[in-house]
């Protein structure tokens, strides 16, 4: 911040608006970064420490954190969905919607009904062999042509793929895995950095 | 209803609605030394709590998804608030097959706190295109009537661009623009390959600051709001003059019954409900100017209904709802693999495109009439729910593959919206619905909507150009479109660009029009109408600029008229 300008200053010339002859022409990027931290101070919701489910029961929770979990898993760039918080995500968006609820709860019954045939025993308690074995079953759309068995699941799959992804991208983690750069004040804009030498 | 509860004072102007059209009127008139009561359906706008101005997805509970995931429905929970296709109490209906969308907004500055911001001016052309293709009608006014407000406006309210000459898209005073981004320069060298105009965008973002606001900041957010004012809304730019002269009243929470006609056939007033009490209220004025958005203004004006005007008000013609027009939509994305070697880098800039494509193929015959622009974007946005829908649909399977396809494919999207002009057409129009009242009792609209072989034709066009680029550009368009059903090639639902026009034109014959070339109705001469109602044609250009230049020079009008005593 500027010597001289307090926040006061500031708040006066955003509640004038249009008034001309502010004090803050020179400082765009500095006064909208002073806003920016009022507003996070304001509306920020810190994440609880402990996150209790909303919809899904204990059993199935711990289930969507394991699928959840070999969806996007950590790798050397970045922590993995359950780090960026997807099961939370998920839970949170199925206590709200129908469709989800019977897509989602409904499909992990599908899926220790499946693992129960198969194996005799829950998703959760087959072997790591056994889980890799149904994942890959579900997790590819061709399968549900050869193999009518495995349909649903497979489409209990797309969703939970893509809600996760949808949640780690959305993550503090996942973003900077993508090395978004921006969500910023900026004095001018930059454009376009000199294109790499072509390959 | 019980009593009625009139306000003792009567007001010089009776503002209905406070998105473009009304904040300009109301900033025209008040200053011009008038009093002025503002009616706004929604609430007040607070932008340093309401807007989500440099939020992260994770700092909301929904990441952006909204409750359910339901938010997608109406863009974005970033969105600057209170906008919505549907809104709870307030139903519209569709005749069988129109399935047409209205999005309104209920707060102060309307659509105008969210909107893309593109500020581009009608050409000359477009006020006689009528006279041209035979399609239509002509204007009652021409390009020179409304070039000077052109000026006024883009003067006040700051829209960066730049010279260019193009026939169909009339400079204007412009700010400087922002350099482009990675994606639009090689859009751009693409069209210049394929001879497709490419330019500098004009958007009413300021790049400088003027009259006293700040200029942009560079987050790519101008459709959450923006808590520095450095984009244009009617809420920060235009209520914020008026409120200064002490002479705007602005009342919140109400929403307009009816328009109430003296003996004298003169409207006297505005009947409306509070909607905090849901009490009926009266307020008086000598002047009325209805700005509630195109069709919120026909639906006012044919509730009006009176001994007078059986019709309701302003509607001896029948015109009333007919001609309405929304914008050609249809949109594309392709994958274009050479960004992938981009280096991360800051790729936010404005809340929208810096360069654009205006209409480029004026000077030959093209099988549809009229024209369109194309919109771009793209590239390393901020990552938001359902960037990576494609991937996933796309690749399947999970693990850290997937992860590393997110990480190549991330920034290489590009996507186009072509917005083109629409022949109103006799099947096309609002009404008010025999059977149906809102919460408040108010009889809602009834849309028909039908797009003609003109936009269907126009809409292919889009995707043709949109599938050439993208391929010039090394890429793989993406997007599969049907040529049968409903909506062929793409083209989108009836108002879902939300540019929904022409429903009180103005015109130079009584008989086949609402308004005289001032905004004024034939009518009854103290009625205004200065929202995009009436617009005679909808050409390739965002209406916002137009209504905002055509309400500057229908307050002008109706201060003198008023100073000559007049109304």
């Amino acid at each position: 911040m500027s010597a001289g300008i307090s926040r006061r200053d500031i708040l006066k010339n955003l509640a004038i608006g249009a008034a001309g002859g502010s004090v803050l022409e020179v400082i765009p990027a500095e006064a909208a970064e002073y806003i920016h931290q009022l507003v996070r101070t304001e509306k920020g919701t810190a994440a609880s420490a402990k996150y209790a489910p909303k919809y899904f029961s204990a059993h199935q929770y711990a289930t969507l954190i394991f699928l959840c979990d070999a969806i996007i898993p950590k790798d050397e760039h970045s922590g993995g969905a359950v780090e960026g918080g997807a099961p939370e995500f998920i839970d949170l968006l199925t206590s709200e919607n129908e469709k989800f609820q019977l897509r989602l709860g409904g499909g992990l019954f599908w899926l220790d009904g499946f693992c129960g045939d198969r194996f005799g025993a829950t998703f959760l308690e087959c072997t790591p062999q056994q889980k890799t074995e149904v994942m890959d079953l579900i997790a590819y759309r061709a399968n549900a042509v050869t193999n009518p068995a495995v349909s649903q699941g497979v489409t209990f799959f797309v969703l939970l793929r893509n809600m996760t992804c949808d949640a780690f991208y959305t993550s503090k983690i996942g973003i900077a895995d993508l090395q978004y750069i921006g969500n910023t004040s900026l004095r001018e804009f930059p454009g376009c950095p000199p294109l790499p030498p072509e390959s | 209803m019980a009593q009625v509860a009139r306000s003792p004072k009567t007001y010089d102007v009776c503002i209905i609605g406070s998105g473009a059209g009304g904040g300009m009127a109301a900033k025209i008139l008040t200053e011009g030394g008038l009093s002025v009561a503002l009616l706004e359906a929604g609430p007040d706008v607070h932008p340093g709590k309401d807007f989500k101005m440099l939020m992260w997805p994770y700092e909301l509970p929904h990441r952006g998804a909204g409750v359910g995931g339901h938010a997608s429905e109406n863009f974005s929970e970033f969105l600057a608030p209170n906008g919505a296709w549907n809104i709870a109490g307030e139903p519209y209906t569709s005749a069988p097959g129109a399935n047409f969308q209205w999005f309104r907004s209920r707060i102060v500055g309307g659509r105008t706190n969210h909107w893309g911001r593109i500020a581009l001016r009608f050409s000359p052309i477009d006020f006689k295109s009528g006279s041209r293709d035979g399609l239509g009608d002509d204007w009652p006014i021409n390009y020179e009537d409304i070039s000077p407000y052109y000026d006024k406006v883009e003067s006040y309210i700051g829209v960066f661009g730049t010279k260019e000459n193009v026939s169909s898209a009339p400079d204007g005073v412009f700010l400087p623009p922002p350099k482009a981004r990675c994606t639009e320069l090689l859009i751009k060298k693409a069209c210049d390959k394929l001879n497709i105009i490419c330019i500098p965008s004009r958007l009413a973002v300021l790049t400088r600051s003027i009259n006293g606001r700040l200029p942009c900041h560079y987050c790519g957010q101008c459709g959450r709001g923006c808590v520095t004012g450095s984009n244009f809304s009617s809420s920060q730019v235009l209520i914020p003059p008026a409120m200064e002269t002490g002479r705007l009243t602005l009342i919140t929470g109400a929403m307009a019954r009816e328009i109430v006609v003296g003996q004298d056939g003169k409207a006297t007033g505005v009947s409306y409900i509070d909607k905090a009490t849901n009490a009926e209220m009266r307020i008086y004025a000598r002047a009325i100017v209805v700005a509630a958005s195109a069709c919120e203004s026909a639906r006012l004006l044919l509730n009006s209904k009176s001994s007078t005007f059986p019709n309701g008000l302003a509607n001896s013609s029948g015109t009333v709802g007919q001609y309405l027009m929304d914008s050609v939509g249809s949109d594309g994305w392709g994958i274009v693999p050479g960004l992938e070697k981009m280096p991360p880098h800051n790729h936010d800039g404005t809340g929208g495109m810096h360069m654009y494509i205006p209409w480029w193929k004026f000077d030959r015959q093209n099988d549809f009439p009229r024209g369109y622009h194309i919109e771009m974007g793209g590239g390393r946005d901020m990552p938001g729910v359902g960037m990576f829908n494609h991937l996933c649909h796309r690749e399947e399977g999970y693990g850290t593959s997937l992860k590393a396809k997110a990480r190549k494919s991330y920034g290489t999207g590009i996507g186009f919206a072509g917005r083109g002009e629409m022949i109103p057409n006799p099947d096309t129009y609002c009404e008010i619905d025999p059977d149906v009242v809102d919460q408040w009792g108010i009889p809602v609209l009834r849309f028909h909507f039908r797009w003609s072989e003109y936009e269907l034709r126009q809409a292919r066009d889009m995707q043709e150009t949109f599938r050439t680029i993208i391929e010039a550009m090394g890429g793989e368009y993406q997007t599969k479109t049907r040529i049968d059903g409903q909506y062929p090639f793409g083209i989108v639902e009836g108002g879902k660009i939300i540019h929904e026009v022409g429903t009180a034109r103005m015109g130079a014959d009584p008989k086949t029009s609402v308004l005289n070339s001032y905004c004024q109705a034939h009518d009854v001469k103290n009625v205004f109408v200065t929202d995009g109602a009436p617009l005679v044609t909808n050409p390739d250009k965002n209406p916002t600029l137009t209504i905002l230049a055509l309400s500057w020079r229908a307050s002008e009008y109706l201060l003198d008229e008023a100073k000559k005593g007049n109304l």
